[in-house]
């Protein structure tokens, strides 16, 4: 089992403070540990370390170790636990690797979160990895959707849990976790993509604006 | 309101079959018709095999069963449909196919016989157009399978009269079924939603993104969601879901709803999901769900 270290730089959405996880952390170990908002920035590379996890937001792991002829890899791989807005962190870690990754420290990293419980997708290194790029055009489809008065709300709502099994519909969901969140990763997801189903729709910006003047 | 007593079901898929056995099993005469004679026998195979496993379950008794099966006819002669109250189509996914089984069917049934189309993704005032009957066509699209899921998405056309939306509606709650209304529009909200994510998802497959396996765990430990997208596919079939496509690109021409290039190379490869055995995942069964 690989020990590991953790190295904060700022305040981390994947492991808050107080959790779990952290109290596995020494001061020292073989898998460094790059957590918080500033993680990118943070990280340095160390060819002596196993592997070295760096904490992502809607950024891709290339903005901390740089890529190059799509040939970049290194120990270095990005880490985000899967939450949504003021959501608690889900069981899900996103492993991001680059087209060269060292396979032993995939290996290594798969197994250090993997003991600690969580469950690990591995996926490239995109925007939005597998999950926001995923959900984000449908959340901003079911928020016009409500506009264009297709359904209730909760209709609609009740329509993706009894045909599609899920356990929230998309509205109760959005409203539970903060508009304005969803807003801000759709909208960062937009810049990168370009495509207009990441444009952020519009209840999504009025709540987005409701939270910047405070309401 | 009319009284549904006998239902015809058109199309013996494994969508028509699954909601010949709800209607069945809220003890309607039931009459399914499809134009092959092995679809039919299929279906018979596969609901004996349903019903048996309810028994088995003791969800129901031998008597109830026999009961239904006894009430319960497989036809190729579509004029055996001439004494239904409602008659629900689940036939191609094609606008031609059903405004032409609609025609024929007006020609046969009496008048106050409703027209129910099953369609995920076709508009119901298209598919009512010109049958001779426009009042009494509605939208009840059940989930797939059918036998198991409550929720129907039921949509009146520009031209359904509320007293046959009324009847429909009663009737699917008599069903024992949870019926919500939406607006007809193309995909209703489950396909609207459903159709274009798939695609991103096999999008994501072909552009290297991430393993099926890891996007379906991501799904399902992210969201909390019963399925992946990819065992979801599989299920659906993935000609199934190139059908859709062509359907839902058709009347949206929204780039999300065209069916990928991967999706298409899978078809071609024979590789159409659990139907036949491989598909995002290999499979080695073919039995109906539940029981």
């Amino acid at each position: 089992m690989n020990t590991f270290q953790i190295i904060d730089a700022g305040e981390s959405r994947s492991f808050p403070l107080g959790d779990p996880f952290r109290d596995a952390a020494g001061d020292s170990g073989d898998i460094l540990v790059f957590l918080g908002a500033g993680a990118t920035a943070a990280y340095r590379p160390d060819a002596s370390k196993t592997a070295i996890l760096v904490e992502l937001g809607t950024e891709c792991l290339g903005v901390a170790t740089g890529e190059s002829r799509g040939e970049e890899g290194s120990n270095a791989l990005g880490v985000a636990r899967f939450r949504l807005g003021d959501g608690e962190p889900s069981d899900l870690i996103e492993l991001v690797r680059q087209p060269a990754t060292d396979p032993k420290a995939l290996d290594a990293a798969k197994a250090l979160l993997e003991g600690a419980g969580f469950q690990v997708s591995v996926c490239a290194d995109f925007a939005g990895r597998i999950l926001d790029r995923l959900i984000r055009p449908y959340y901003n489809e079911a928020l016009a959707k409500l506009d264009e008065g297709l359904a209730s709300a909760s209709d609609m709502d009740l329509t993706v849990k009894l045909g599609l099994g899920y356990p929230e519909g998309p509205i109760e969901l959005l409203e539970r976790t903060g508009l304005h969140h969803h807003h801000d990763v759709t909208q960062a997801l937009f810049e990168v993509y370009g495509t207009k189903h990441y444009a952020p729709a519009r209840r999504a910006k009025v709540a987005k604006q409701r939270s910047e003047q405070g309401s | 309101m009319t009284e549904i007593s006998t239902v015809g079901v058109c199309g013996a898929g494994t969508m028509g079959a699954g909601i010949a056995i709800v209607a069945a099993r809220a003890g309607h005469r039931v009459v399914l018709y499809d134009t092959k004679t092995e679809t039919l026998e299929r279906a018979a195979t596969q609901t004996a095999g349903f019903f048996g496993k309810s028994v088995e379950r003791g969800k129901l008794t031998q008597e109830q069963v026999d009961g239904f099966l006894g009430a319960y006819t497989r036809t190729t002669d579509i004029n055996a449909l001439a004494d239904c109250d409602l008659v629900i189509e689940a036939v191609f996914e094609n606008l031609v196919v059903k405004r032409e089984l609609f025609g024929k069917l007006n020609g046969i049934c009496p008048a106050h016989t409703i027209f129910a189309s099953n369609t995920s993704t076709l508009s119901i005032t298209e598919i009512a157009g010109g049958c001779g009957r426009e009042d009494r066509v509605v939208g009840m699209h059940f989930c797939l399978p059918a036998q198991l899921m409550k929720l129907v998405e039921m949509s009146p056309g520009l031209n359904t009269s509320p007293d046959s939306f009324r009847t429909a509606w009663a009737f699917c709650e008599a069903l024992g079924q949870r019926p919500v209304r939406t607006k007809d529009s193309p995909g209703f909200v489950l396909n609207y939603f459903l159709v274009p994510f798939n695609n991103d998802v096999i999008r994501m497959v072909e552009a290297g993104v991430a393993e099926p396996a890891d996007i379906d765990r991501a799904i399902k430990a992210g969201l909390g969601y019963k399925m992946g997208p990819c065992e979801l596919l599989d299920l659906i079939g993935l000609d199934t879901q190139v059908l859709l496509c062509e359907a839902f690109y058709d009347v949206t021409h929204d780039a999300r709803c065209a069916a990928p290039p991967l999706l298409k190379r899978m078809v071609a490869a024979g590789h159409l999901g659990r139907k036949s055995g491989r598909g995002f995942f290999q499979y080695d069964k073919d039995a109906m769900f539940g029981g």
